[in-house]
């Protein structure tokens, strides 16, 4: 099959297992990103797909033929580094014709699709300047474009907007989503920053400590997360305790409540609540009781801290729909089975 | 504080050009005699290096075997500085360090070692022996320059590079040579003004069927006194100048004599 | 590209050049010089293979001892003077404008740079009777003839800690570059005079970079070799010159290659022990 195909690969540097056992398949033309914390060995797997580090084990699959010990030059990539790695000797030009000058290309073909790629990423007549004096923002799209220029097999970019600020990231990845769906390019970003991976990507894969913890659409992550690693890395949630009683009803916060159903076999798990699911109501009526201690107004979103049980659950709320509650009052609060999910401890 | 600093450099600097300053002086005496401050005022003795036939082979000499010998370090620094950089070879730091002990050693212990390698083999006064000894005794400096220049290259450039399709030979063609130049010309230019003021080694191997400069103003030196000795080092000094002062025009001078980059 | 060991030979490539020709002309030439030491001397020639120690037996001497004792103090004496004097003066650079830093070291490479024989010109010069210092001293009224300076002692210390300052300028340098201006700030903000905060901050902070740029500057003015001859008298001469003086002057290259072969083990073994004393202290 075409596409990528990721056979069991591990890479071990010394005695320490950066990447192990992994097996990932991305279909062509789809756009994966890799999440996870830092040293979650993310970076390496994209290197070796790069074939700039070689798996101690495992094979790698390119467009149906196996690239594993394949040289990096050899394999039709284009790869944005987290450095960007813009020749600083070269023009804004030079830069983006490197693939095709090396490769022999006429003059005036380099000089054309140099133009093209120019205006694909809105900077035309930037040719001649010198990459030493674009803002970051340009640099990153320079870096995007010299990736493009040979319409590669497979996109890489490794924490491509990690040193742009904020705002201006934001506005990349919408950009960059949108170029990736345009030229329907195998695409793979390394990320840890999870905002940037919901927005940009067909499937997220969630990674910690060499090991796939879980590879599905962004909503389905957030929604169905497969462990407590994945429900607490992807946005917010509460983490709460469940127990299993001798019925084999769950024990939420004190309080048995029959809408759960604990894992098949396990009498003790973790369920994970989204705070925006988090209820606030008056005490009793079946409602878990708590206790505010904190309230955060953060303008767009009220957070209510609250204490029940011994656990500290959060609940956001949109202004509209503001809980009147202050400090030290008694609430109850209520949890929707049908948005959270118990998960094995 | 700032007067008692600009007091300490002043007088740094009055003893480093004092004796230069009276060197300039006698240079320009009219006539042949070694007096200061100078009597009268002639370029004589600057034209003399290129007139006097025994001062402009002596020239000569020394600028052929400068610019060979900084050419033939170059040639044994640049491949060995880049396969330290390229490769994971600890053991090859063997080679480094012999690189660097040449110049680290007293100059006599070079120098007699290279006297009894020529004698033994049978090549001792030939004129090519000065060039091969001046290229070792002097690979530290490209070297040393080299391998800074490599280390500041960002290694994610050459992957960048690979990922672009460009193998072994085109990356450092198109992309580690353009940015280890400023190092090379640098490390070049080190070796030739180093060379061409070079006493020692050159004389121990080729003193007696050839005369550098420096040789030859020894051998005047036991004879008397010319002027001419002192108009030939202070165009020696000029030329370091020109060179290092071009060095710090174009290069990151601090950077290259290990101070961390400013990019100011 | 991935940087990893080389694999097949073709990898190996860039170094046969260069290691081929560093053993050629570097290690063949020391080992020969160490074999050669061993020879005895022909009369008229160079030298015949053998296998003896009369070379080394020969400077075991009052005399050679006495020439090693005053080179060894020499070497040291400059290094001292020139540590003394360079530290400050490149604490001191290292803190001026960037363009002023510039400047100096272009001219101390300019120094730096010129040849030992040149210098020695120099000297003799400034030190001479008719163009020299002391003329400067009439002029002024304070002696009433002008003398000359050489040959003296002092005239080879001045001469050498001026060829050796440059480099111990340099050596440090890169040290006094790097080193956090915080750290004298804190001290200053203590309470530390500027001078106080340099003798209690920087020296301490230095201590090894010190050590290091002492062994160095020693190295390197043990090789000097044309100063203590142009601007001394023949008692001030150094291993140096007695071992030119025997390999090129009297042809007797077994005995100058015994006394390479010992300057070498003796500087060596000086710069051992000052390793050693220098880690002994750090332990404790």
């Amino acid at each position: 099959m075409s596409g990528l195909n990721i056979n069991h690969v591990t890479k071990q540097f010394g005695t320490f297992t950066a990447v192990n056992d992994v097996s990932l398949s991305v279909p062509e033309g789809t756009f994966v990103c890799l999440l996870g914390p830092s040293g979650c060995g993310k970076t390496t797997l994209m290197r070796m797909i790069a074939g700039l580090d070689l798996p101690t084990q495992g094979s790698i699959e390119l467009a149906g033929s196996d690239i594993t010990g394949v040289p990096t030059h050899k394999r039709e990539l284009g790869m944005v580094f987290q450095s960007l790695a813009l020749f600083p000797h070269l023009t804004v030009g030079e830069n983006i014709a490197y693939s095709l000058r090396i490769r022999g290309v006429a003059k005036d073909v380099q000089k054309k699709r140099v133009e093209e790629l120019l205006g694909m990423i809105h900077l035309p007549g930037f040719a001649d300047r010198s990459v030493n004096k674009l803002s970051g923002g340009q640099r990153q799209r320079v870096a995007i474009a010299r990736a493009l220029a040979i319409s590669p097999k497979l996109f890489l970019l490794d924490e491509p907007l990690s040193a742009l600020d904020a705002k201006l990231r934001e506005a990349m990845q919408v950009e960059l989503r949108q170029l990736q769906q345009r030229l329907g390019i195998t695409t793979i970003v390394v990320t840890h920053d999870q905002r940037e991976a919901m927005t940009m990507a067909d499937t997220v894969v969630v990674m910690n400590k060499g090991e796939i913890r879980q590879a599905a659409p962004p909503v389905e992550i957030y929604r169905r997360p497969a462990d407590s690693f994945v429900a607490d890395f992807i946005g917010q949630t509460n983490l709460i305790p469940v127990e299993a009683d001798s019925a084999g009803r769950a024990v939420i916060l004190g309080q048995t409540i029959e809408a759960f159903s604990m894992p098949a076999g396990t009498t003790k798990g973790v369920l994970s609540v989204r705070p925006e699911d988090v209820q606030i109501t008056a005490p009793g009526n079946g409602a878990i009781p708590a206790t505010v201690t904190f309230i955060r107004d953060l303008g767009g979103a009220i957070e209510t801290f609250v204490e029940a049980g011994g656990t500290q659950v959060i609940a956001v709320s949109s202004p509209r729909s503001r809980p009147e509650v202050s400090v030290g009052q008694q609430v109850g609060i209520r949890l929707d089975p049908a948005t959270s999910v118990v998960l094995a401890r | 504080m700032n007067a008692l600093r600009r007091l300490f450099f002043l007088a740094v600097g009055l003893f480093l050009a004092l004796p230069l300053i009276v060197v300039a002086g006698v240079s320009v005496n009219q006539r042949q005699s070694l007096t200061f401050p100078p009597q009268g005022f002639s370029l004589s003795w600057y034209g003399q290096i290129f007139t006097n036939p025994e001062w402009r082979n002596a020239l000569i000499a020394s600028l052929t075997l400068a610019a060979s010998s900084a050419l033939l370090a170059l040639l044994i620094a640049l491949p060995l500085a880049w396969f330290l950089w390229r490769r994971v070879a600890p053991w090859a730091n063997i080679f480094q360090l012999l690189g660097v002990a040449p110049f680290t050693l007293p100059p006599v212990i070079t120098a007699l070692g290279l006297l009894t390698f020529w004698a033994t083999t049978g090549f001792y006064g030939q004129s090519w022996t000065a060039v091969v000894s001046h290229g070792i005794f002097f690979v530290t400096l490209p070297l040393v320059t080299l391998s800074l220049g490599f280390s500041a290259i960002d290694r994610s450039l050459v992957e960048a590079a690979a990922t672009m399709g460009a193998d072994d030979r085109t990356v450092f063609r198109t992309v580690v040579l353009p940015l280890i130049l400023p190092y090379l010309v640098s490390g070049y230019a080190f070796a030739f003004v180093l060379s061409l003021n070079e006493y020692i080694v050159a004389y121990m191997t080729v003193g007696f069927t050839m005369e550098t400069l420096p040789i030859k103003i020894f051998n005047a030196l036991r004879y008397g006194y010319t002027p001419t000795m002192a108009s030939v080092t202070v165009l020696f000094l000029l030329v370091a100048a020109v060179v290092f002062g071009l060095v710090a025009r174009f290069g990151d001078l601090p950077k290259l004599l290990g101070a961390m980059s400013e990019e100011k | 590209m991935r940087r990893e060991p080389p694999q097949r030979l073709a990898d190996y490539g860039p170094l046969f050049f260069p290691a081929g020709m560093l053993t050629l002309f570097f290690v063949v030439p020391f080992a020969t010089m160490i074999a050669v030491s061993f020879f005895q001397r022909q009369q008229g020639g160079f030298y015949t293979p053998d296998f003896v120690f009369d070379n080394y037996a020969r400077f075991l001497s009052l005399f050679f001892g006495k020439v090693l004792g005053f080179s060894l103090f020499l070497a040291i004496a400059v290094a001292i003077a020139c540590v003394v004097l360079g530290i400050p003066f490149t604490y001191l650079l290292a803190r001026s404008k960037r363009r002023i830093q510039v400047i100096w070291l272009v001219a101390l490479l300019c120094i730096l740079s010129l040849s030992e024989v040149m210098i020695g010109f120099a000297w003799s010069t400034l030190f001479s009777r008719t163009a020299g210092l002391t003329n400067l001293l009439v002029w002024l009224g304070l002696v009433s003839q002008p003398q000359a300076l050489t040959p003296s002692f002092g005239a080879v210390m001045t001469a050498m800690t001026y060829q050796a300052f440059p480099y111990t300028v340099l050596v440090i340098y890169p040290a006094l570059v790097r080193l956090d201006p915080t750290l004298t700030e804190a001290a200053r903000t203590l309470g530390a005079s500027p001078i106080k905060a340099f003798f209690t901050v920087v020296v301490p902070a230095l201590r090894n970079t010190i050590l290091a740029t002492l062994i160095m500057v020693f190295i390197f003015a043990l090789g000097s070799y044309l100063l203590p001859q142009l601007l001394g008298r023949p008692q001030h001469w150094t291993l140096s010159v007695l071992i030119t003086d025997q390999a090129v002057y009297q042809s007797n290259m077994p005995f100058a290659a015994a006394m390479a072969v010992f300057l070498v083990l003796v500087s060596l073994a000086l710069v051992g022990l000052a390793l050693y004393a220098g880690r002994q202290k750090e332990a404790k």
